[in-house]
């Protein structure tokens, strides 16, 4: 039986479907391969929640690839945001999980869309925490600009100019829906769930 | 001379309900007739009583002054303002104050500044033991000869049976009431609230309604094997009550009284550990609160008395355990008692008796009546004015009230003491020495 | 206004849940090499602990070192509370101060509340309190079991559980009382009518899957979790028990008694624990036993409520912000 397909508010506007998504992945997953000849200490490592899907996604193509084993993680950095703030809702948390000795690896941390940067500041922070990698390089979704910060993405699916004040969205099979990257424009916000 | 006319004259000693205009001379009454009878006298003062109920100044048979020793929290002037503003025209005080009312020279110093403020009649009870300790039986004749009205430890249950035998048999001779603070501690054991799923619930010491019930029973008989005056203070229990009831069936000279916060609130106004809700005896249940009003509604309980009890914010601000017991009373009686009877669970005439007629007939005061010969202590009461107890309305000098906040209806308008008009239209009158 | 954890009465199932889930992340935290996070970095917390403990107020301590906040402890015999500062002064003092989360011990029930309502920016979280609540224990209490019986391949709704021993003074028979409640377990209070007292019965308080048992075999009859509760020698001279060596002849958990009636079963103590008197070395020490899992999630519980108190949520959500 097929499950039924999550469907997003109807003023969502599509800007990446399936397909793009779909080869953007495998564009970041080759050029990964080709800049890290030797994929020896690699680990994909995927933010949450949506990273987290796209690294498994990148992770496994790769393998499919060079068909060897990669070891991969999640990231949680709710613990390492500079953003946290009083309210009456409690924060949740997911977890963090890198199975693989950090020391000495090299690690593509994998986010979905490319903002301000501080995302990517607390994910380092995080790694950090847990041994000192070789290098990190960033491989983002889309990029849809507006950096606070000196980071930069290593590989990316696609730019996106965007408002600031504009919302982006990612949707992924992962959690039900078909994949898709969405611009919602802002006087819609509060109507979203 | 001052005429009272034109309102609805309550006077439960002679149960007379009815439109009578009163003509007070000098301290008395001296005569009350039909409405209209005094219109042809000249040279009069005529108060305006249209729309308001007349009744006889009320009687508080319990009190704290906190003077001498605790001014802070109360004076005989505070206390004495606070009375009359809410209706009362006698108020006995309790004697534990520091020295304790148990000599002539407490108890006359009490009954000075009394007069001296000229305000509500101040009546000193004075204590059964010596300092309050429960060993050394205070020199109760003495006392009496001084000018008290009645004998009490309140605050503290008299432990021992044999004095509290003793001095019932000495008052036989003073014919003067003891008042009895009916807990025993070994039961109340350092509650603070009263012990039931609530207690338990918060965490709390309970008191349960039995160490008041055991010492209730315990008085009763010693009132019936000596034969003396037994006051029961400020019932709590339901059960308490009951043996009140068949204890007066049985005959035995016995009179209590119960608190307006005992049948307005239940323990669960506590809420979260509010110390405005902590009083000895606590408050308890809804069944132990009926069981006291219909106490009240059938005269088993002869009187309402406040209790009023002021305690300084520094005695109330802290943990719940560590907090004082007793609240504020003398300013919000009246009201509290006539929701009562707007819901029609107690008669006018009974609140009125409560209020005044019955307190004066426990303690044998020369008080609680409007009829010709009587002191001219009288109460006008506007039935219906609405207000609110703010913390500005309060007259003495604590604040300590759960009631604080609320929507009241009923006030002391007027109140005549001795003949004197102390309060008009519910202002304080100053009584210039 | 502040968040506070004042008790686990009138917490919401969700609420706990998500404490509990938060809390196991945090065991993850624990275990790591730099067991240190920045989440309450520049957050102030205040330790005020009126009433002795050295294992609450360490677990506290060190939950907060580990969310990197600043930690200050004030405890009872150096306060200025034994030299008469009264909790009014206290509460002043601490507001100006403001820190940013206030664990207070104390010894009176309700203390924690009085402070909460003086407190106008400090959250305040209730370490123990009179004869109240200790809400981090019941947390730490639920997670050891749900850790446990999640190996089992169960979770901790549907539960048995008898909770023994002194439930008048026991904060921690109340704090587990309601959180078992919302999780829908049969809570079973086992001891004498002296130290259970028949105002439990209240079901319009207590709830209709509160039991009281006065025959410790009955009473744990069948039993997942067994609580063992500590037993204090002061409760002689106050007459609820005759002496402690009888109580112990009724109610020490021994293994004996365990393998006979809640074979089955797991133990919790609260600590620290007085053997011989509630229960025995055998138990305590034996398979049975979660005592040192407890003191271990003890840590990563206050690392949830400290966390969830004093960092709050995303301002905004998580996604769109980033």
């Amino acid at each position: 039986m097929d499950e039924q397909v999550k469907q997003v508010p109807a003023h969502w506007r599509l800007v990446l479907d399936s397909d793009v998504i779909a080869r953007s992945i495998s564009r970041i997953s080759y050029e990964i391969v080709e800049k890290n000849r030797d994929l020896k200490n690699l680990a994909v490592v995927g933010i949450r929640t949506a990273g987290d899907f796209l690294a498994r996604r990148i992770r496994d193509r790769i393998q499919e690839i060079e068909g060897i084993e990669i070891p991969f993680g999640v990231i949680d950095i709710t613990l390492y945001r500079d953003d946290l703030s009083h309210s009456n809702a409690q924060p949740m948390l997911k977890g963090t999980d890198l199975p693989f000795p950090v020391s000495g690896s090299r690690i593509i941390l994998v986010d979905d869309v490319f903002y301000t940067g501080r995302t990517v500041r607390s994910a380092l922070d995080a790694i950090i925490d847990f041994g000192r990698p070789s290098c990190v390089e960033l491989a983002v979704l889309a990029d849809r600009g507006h950096r606070e910060f000196p980071i930069r993405p290593d590989y990316v699916g696609k730019n996106l100019p965007t408002s600031k004040d504009e919302f982006v969205k990612i949707r992924l099979k992962e959690q039900g829906f078909e994949d898709g990257v969405y611009v919602v424009p802002p006087s819609n916000k509060k109507k979203e769930a | 001379m001052i005429v009272i006319s034109g309102g609805t004259l309550i006077d439960p000693s002679a149960q007379r309900e009815g439109e009578y205009d009163l003509l007070l001379e000098g301290a008395t009454i001296k005569d009350v007739q039909k409405r209209g009878s005094f219109s042809e006298l000249k040279s009069v003062r005529i108060i305006d009583a249209r729309g308001k109920w007349v009744t006889p100044g009320f009687v508080d048979l319990h009190v704290h002054l906190r003077e001498p020793g605790f001014e802070w929290k109360e004076t005989i002037k505070s206390g004495a303002e606070a009375a009359v503003l809410g209706g009362y025209t006698s108020i006995c005080c309790m004697p534990n104050t520091r020295p304790t009312n148990d000599c002539a020279e407490i108890a006359k110093f009490i009954l000075d500044r009394g007069r001296n403020t000229g305000l509500a009649r101040v009546l000193p009870i004075g204590s059964i033991s010596k300092a309050l300790q429960g060993k050394e039986m205070s020199p109760l004749s003495e006392l009496k000869s001084a000018g008290c009205v009645a004998f009490s430890d309140d605050g503290e249950p008299i432990w021992d049976a044999g004095l509290m035998r003793r001095s019932l048999e000495w008052c036989l001779m003073l014919d003067l009431p003891i008042s009895c603070h009916e807990e025993d501690k070994h039961l109340s054991c350092g509650g603070c609230m009263n012990e039931s799923g609530l207690s338990t619930r918060l965490g709390l010491k309970g008191i349960p309604g039995v160490a008041e019930d055991v010492m209730i029973a315990r008085d009763i008989e010693l009132a019936r094997f000596t034969g003396g005056r037994v006051h029961i203070c400020h019932v709590s229990t339901a059960r308490g009550t009951e043996l009140i009831r068949r204890a007066k069936a049985d005959g035995i000279r016995i009179s209590a009284e119960a608190t307006p916060h005992h049948i307005v609130l239940t323990e669960e106004a506590i809420g979260e550990y509010d110390t405005n809700c902590k009083m000895s005896p606590p408050l308890r249940g809804e069944a132990d609160r009926l069981g006291v009003l219909a106490g009240l509604k059938d005269g088993t309980i002869d009187a309402l008395a406040s209790d009023h009890a002021p305690h300084e914010r520094d005695s109330k601000e802290v943990e719940f355990a560590k907090a004082s017991f007793g609240i504020l009373g003398l300013q919000t009686s009246l009201p509290l008692l006539l929701d009562f009877v707007r819901q029609g669970a107690i008669s006018r005439m009974r609140a009125i008796e409560a209020l005044s007629t019955g307190p004066a007939k426990a303690f044998k005061l020369n008080a609680g009546r409007l009829v010709a010969g009587a002191p001219a202590d009288i109460t006008i009461i506007d039935p219906d004015y609405s207000w609110t107890f703010r913390k500005e309305v309060v007259r003495s000098l604590s604040l300590n009230s759960p009631f604080i906040g609320r929507q009241m209806r009923g006030i002391a308008d007027t109140v005549v003491v001795e003949g004197r008009v102390v309060v008009d239209g519910q202002r304080l009158i100053s009584q210039g020495a | 206004m502040p968040r506070h954890l004042l008790g686990i009465e009138g917490m919401s199932r969700e609420e706990l849940l998500q404490y509990l889930d938060n809390a196991e992340h945090f065991i993850e935290v624990s275990g790591r090499d730099i067991k240190k996070v920045p989440a309450l970095r520049g957050k102030t917390i205040v330790n005020l602990f009126l009433e002795p403990s050295t294992r609450t107020r360490s677990s506290f301590e060190i939950a907060g070192k580990r969310l990197s906040a600043d930690t200050i402890n004030i405890s009872g015999s150096e306060s200025s509370v034994v030299k008469g500062e009264t909790l009014l002064d206290t509460a002043k003092n601490l507001e100006a101060m403001a820190p940013d989360v206030l664990v207070i011990r104390h010894r009176e029930s309700g203390a924690p509340h009085f402070l909460a309502r003086r407190l106008k920016t400090t959250a305040v979280v209730n370490a123990g309190d009179g004869a109240h609540e200790h809400p981090t224990q019941a947390l730490l209490d639920l997670l050891t079991l749900k850790i446990h019986f999640s190996k089992l391949g169960r979770d901790i709704s549907g539960l048995k559980v008898a909770i023994v021993g002194d439930v008048r003074h026991s904060r921690v028979a109340r704090s587990n009382l309601w959180a078992h409640r919302l999780l829908g377990n049969k809570v079973t209070f086992v001891g004498p009518p002296t130290l259970v007292p028949g105002e439990f019965r209240d079901s319009s308080i207590f709830g209709n899957n509160l039991h009281l048992e006065a025959d410790l075999a009955r009473g744990i009859e069948g039993a997942d979790v067994i609580i063992c509760l500590r037993m204090q020698l002061e409760r002689q001279s106050e007459h609820f028990v005759p002496s402690l060596e009888e109580y112990s002849h009724e109610y020490c958990v021994s293994e004996r008694v365990l393998s006979r009636y809640a074979p089955n079963s797991v133990v919790l103590h609260p600590g620290p624990a007085n053997r011989g008197t509630e229960v025995s070395s055998e138990v305590l020490d034996g398979p049975r036993s979660l005592v040192s899992e407890q003191v271990t999630h003890g840590v990563a519980v206050r690392m949830a409520v400290l966390f969830t108190l004093a960092a709050g949520s995303p301002s905004t959500n998580q996604e769109q912000q980033v």
